[in-house]
């Protein structure tokens, strides 16, 4: 049992314990908040990879930015416990069953899969230098095309959300 | 670290997304779903670019940073697409003035 | 002599040809054309059919079949299209092609008031059936024997039914043609029992495999053919049809129903004498049933009023007396009586065509009387057609009749009287007819009174032709007892065995029955004279001659019995199961289509969520396929 294992397994159940929170959680705005603790687990589980670029990016664009957008939508809508929405109980387990049952046969198909280590705490895969090497030599221009999905996102947003005159 | 933790545990994050999804009314909600299932998959291809770095067994060490920058990638799409269907969403409610996913039948028939 | 027997195939190609012809060009050919087209494709074959008796004549033993082409050839079983051409088939072909021209020859101007296609479409049919009779005579094993069958029951449906504006003949035809069916069917069944036990249908074959046959086979296949014959030549009980096929056309009546169609059971039979002699039991119920239906159809022409019915039972009731003749194993005089009764029958119902035609269409017998002095041709023929039939001494009538009460009374003397009585009602009811035609006082209408006329040549040719044959055409088979010498049998002898008996009391027994003959006709004469030559005859009838003049009620008994319990069957299975089976299954199918689209179509509710669960599940499916399975 090294060290990295240990840490290992308490952030997947951090991660793990974070997103059923999530999932059952009554108030949108606690959901939200449970999601940013999933989100730095995995950013920590990114850490543990020594995968850094993007432990560091996910923690500023998913948890900073996105879960920000989120959190804005629901304040602006000003949900509360009460006027939550739940479904009725047969399509609730209806979903939990087929949910489950993927769970399981992917499970099931993993136990073919053959064992082969990973590489942690080590290594340069994911240093900022090797990772702008290759994005910038390999991956250029689909590096400029999402420049311009930004831009068209940008604008397809703005346009849907004004209010009509 | 063995692989098969890592994808045992993409698994199950990923299970507890479409959980999520199949059970949430809120719209919002079943977004913020569908946003773990994806973080899901970064893990995952994490996980196996660092496998590839190893080139033992099954790896191969070219495809290594391959994977770090689909998730990359991955990350940006997934920028966009919320800001566009949250967008989206916050137009819905201000014709139906509820974010319930039953009341969005507008497809029937 | 082979060489040239081969070409017998010419024989039925000249109607078929005639047939084809007149047939596609009906529309185009102006009736002299189609008449001469007609009688000569007939006239060349009965040249044909007068060479091949005068080579076949010399030949002594039973010539080989002569095979054209393969027709079936199927694992085990071999059928080839072959003709057999000997004596017996001779005799056919002389019969038919001879009869059958002269036919012809007086429908040229019976049928002249018809419109040009339909007069072209009339010779057209005849030749065909000329064809179909010819294959039947021809070939040279069962199968062709039954595709000339088939096809004379074709081509007298569509003769019947010539005039198809009648829905009476309609029915008539039809009638004719189902009952030959039911027939067919017990021939078919003895032709399979054949090829399940002998393996061919060749006559060859079957006559040298006998040894294979049980006499339980033998039988039953034997009295399966019977029954085709009863259906073919009308005997009890498929005989109803016959005398309803008198709405055909009246040469037609002649040729199909009197000389031709209705002898090709006889020639199965004496075909196969082979196999018919190893049935004794078969053999007695031919006779019986042969008897039975001589006197039960003489008993009905009695009492009938119409003159071709008349004939049709006469017809019915000669054949009854050439199967008895079978049925007691003589089987060369059973041809004999077949050729006789061609021309005495033939001429009869020629002549009546031509009394009809003089009548301007009627037939009624109590509308007419005194005719003798205007039509005197027709009047003389049709005597002496009457005379035939009855047995006056020495016409071929009286010498094929006597044969056959001999050939009876050495059997049994039962059959004998009862047949002797049958031929006593056969010259009363025929004299009844000449009276009550041609002599005494005209019970018709002014009008037909003022059109009657003698035929036209045409018409009165083969009349005469016919008379003359009637008359001496016996002496070829004229008993030693009277001077003559039976060439007849002795021609048939390497295809039938005759019965040759050496009877001391031959010479008497002929000797009686001349004498008896001269009797009974002299009574007849004379009992009918006074009573049917006569100027007033009502023609109804009571009390049992009612019975007799409706025929016993046979024809009501079979609808009764066998018609109206056939349509209620049809009438259930067209309402229960048609209706209520077939179609409520076949709605049923679109109201399912309709009911489950209706289901699916909830389906579509326009929940996101549903859609998703769905695609979840499928995603699931998907991965259990891939990887499980």
């Amino acid at each position: 049992m090294s060290i990295t294992t240990i840490v290992f397994i308490i952030l997947s159940v951090m991660a793990v314990g974070a997103a059923l929170m999530m999932v059952s959680a009554k108030n949108p705005v606690h959901s939200v908040l449970w999601l940013i603790v999933v989100f730095f687990s995995i950013s920590g589980h990114y850490v543990l990879l020594n995968a850094q670029f993007l432990a560091i990016v996910n923690i500023i664009v998913y948890a900073g930015a996105i879960m920000v957008l989120f959190l804005f939508v629901v304040m602006l809508m000003n949900l509360n416990v009460e006027s939550e929405p739940m479904k009725n109980y047969r399509l609730q387990l209806a979903g939990v069953i087929s949910g489950g049952s993927l769970l399981l046969v992917l499970l099931s198909a993993l136990m073919k899969v053959q064992s082969t280590p990973v590489q942690t705490n080590d290594g340069d895969v994911g240093l900022i230098k090797k990772l702008g090497m290759v994005l910038f030599n390999d991956y250029v221009v689909p590096f400029e095309l999402s420049s311009i999905l930004f831009l068209s996102a940008m604008i397809g947003a703005v346009v849907i959300a004004k209010k009509e005159k | 670290m063995d692989i098969k933790a890592y994808i045992g545990l993409s698994i199950l994050l990923f299970s507890i997304g479409i959980i999520g999804v199949l059970i949430r009314r809120n719209a919002i909600i079943i977004f913020m779903c569908i946003e773990l299932m994806l973080n899901s998959v970064n893990l995952l291809l994490v996980a196996f670019s660092k496998m590839h770095a190893l080139g033992i067994a099954h790896g191969s060490p070219s495809l290594a940073s391959d994977a770090q920058v689909f998730v990359f990638f991955i990350m940006v799409v997934a920028a966009a697409e919320v800001s566009v269907g949250l967008a989206i969403i916050v137009m819905m409610y201000r014709n139906v003035h509820s974010v319930d996913i039953n009341f969005l039948n507008r497809l029937k028939n | 002599m082979s060489n040239v027997l081969e070409s017998v195939w010419v024989i039925p190609i000249f109607p078929l040809v005639g047939f084809i012809v007149t047939g596609l060009m009906r529309n185009y050919l102006p009736k002299h054309l189609a008449a001469f087209i007609a009688c000569s494709s007939i006239f060349l074959s009965f040249l044909a059919s007068a060479y091949v008796f005068y080579i076949v004549k010399d030949v002594t033993s039973n010539p080989a079949a002569i095979h054209y082409f393969d027709f079936i050839n199927t694992g085990a079983l071999h059928i080839g299209f072959d003709f057999k051409i000997d004596h017996l088939t001779s005799v056919f072909l002389l019969i038919i092609t001879g009869v059958g021209f002269l036919i012809h020859l007086y429908s040229t101007a019976y049928m002249s008031e018809e419109q040009e296609n339909d007069y072209a479409k009339y010779f057209s049919y005849l030749n065909l059936f000329v064809f179909f009779m010819l294959l039947l005579v021809m070939g040279g094993n069962y199968l062709i024997m039954f595709i000339g069958w088939e096809g004379v029951g074709l081509c007298s449906y569509l003769l019947i039914g010539y005039w198809f504006t009648n829905n009476n003949y309609n029915n008539a035809a039809k009638k004719a043609f189902i009952m030959n069916r039911i027939g067919d069917l017990g021939f078919l069944l003895a032709l399979f029992w054949l090829i399940a036990k002998v393996g061919s249908v060749d006559f060859a074959t079957v006559n040298a495999g006998i040894a294979k046959l049980s006499t339980f086979d033998v039988t039953g296949i034997t009295i399966l053919f019977f029954v085709g014959a009863t259906g073919k030549s009308a005997q009890i009980p498929l005989y109803t049809w016959l005398p309803d096929a008198m709405a055909g056309p009246t040469p037609v009546s002649a040729l199909i129903h009197a000389a031709t169609m209705v002898t090709a059971g006889i020639y199965m039979i004496v075909r196969s004498n082979v196999l018919f002699s190893l049935a004794p039991i078969t053999m007695e119920i031919i006779a019986v049933i042969g008897l039975l239906t001589a006197l039960l159809a003489a008993t009905i022409a009695i009492y009938q009023n119409d003159i071709k019915k008349v004939l049709a039972y006469s017809t019915v009731s000669q054949l009854g007396y050439m199967f008895l003749a079978l049925g007691v194993g003589a089987f060369s005089s059973g041809v004999f009586h077949v050729m006789t009764h061609a021309f005495f029958k033939a001429l009869l119902f020629l002549a009546a065509g031509s009394v009809i035609h003089a009548m301007s269409g009627e037939q009624d017998i109590t509308k007419m009387g005194g005719l003798r002095k205007k039509i005197p041709v027709t009047y003389i023929t049709f005597l002496l057609g009457v005379l035939a039939i009855a047995g006056f001494p020495f016409t071929s009538g009286f010498i094929s009749k006597d044969e056959i009460l001999l050939n009876v009374y050495n059997h049994n003397k039962l059959y004998f009287y009862l047949a002797v009585i049958g031929a006593v009602m056969t010259a009363f009811y025929m004299f009844r007819l000449l009276f009550l035609t041609f002599f005494g006082g005209f019970r018709g209408t002014h009008e037909q009174e003022h059109h009657l006329h003698e035929s036209p040549k045409a018409m009165t040719i083969p009349l005469i032709i016919l008379a003359v044959l009637s008359v001496i055409g016996g002496l070829v088979q004229l008993p030693h007892v009277f001077g003559g010498h039976p060439y007849f049998s002795e021609f048939l002898n390497p295809v039938v065995k005759t019965v040759e008996h050496t009877d001391p009391k031959l010479a008497m027994k002929e000797y009686v029955l001349l004498i008896g003959t001269i009797i009974g006709l002299a009574v007849v004469y004379f009992f009918t004279k006074k009573n049917y030559a006569v100027n007033k005859y009502e023609g109804e009838y009571h009390g049992f001659k009612k019975v007799l003049a409706n025929k016993w009620y046979v024809d009501e008994m079979y609808d009764a019995i066998v018609v109206k319990p056939l349509l209620a069957v049809g009438t259930f299975f067209k309402n229960v199961v048609e209706k209520s089976g077939i179609d409520g299954f076949v709605n049923g199918i679109g109201k399912a289509v309709n009911y489950s689209s209706r289901q699916v179509r909830l389906l579509q509710s326009g929940q996101v969520g549903a859609y998703v669960l769905l695609m979840v599940i499928g995603i699931l499916i998907l991965f259990i396929v891939q990887l499980f399975l």
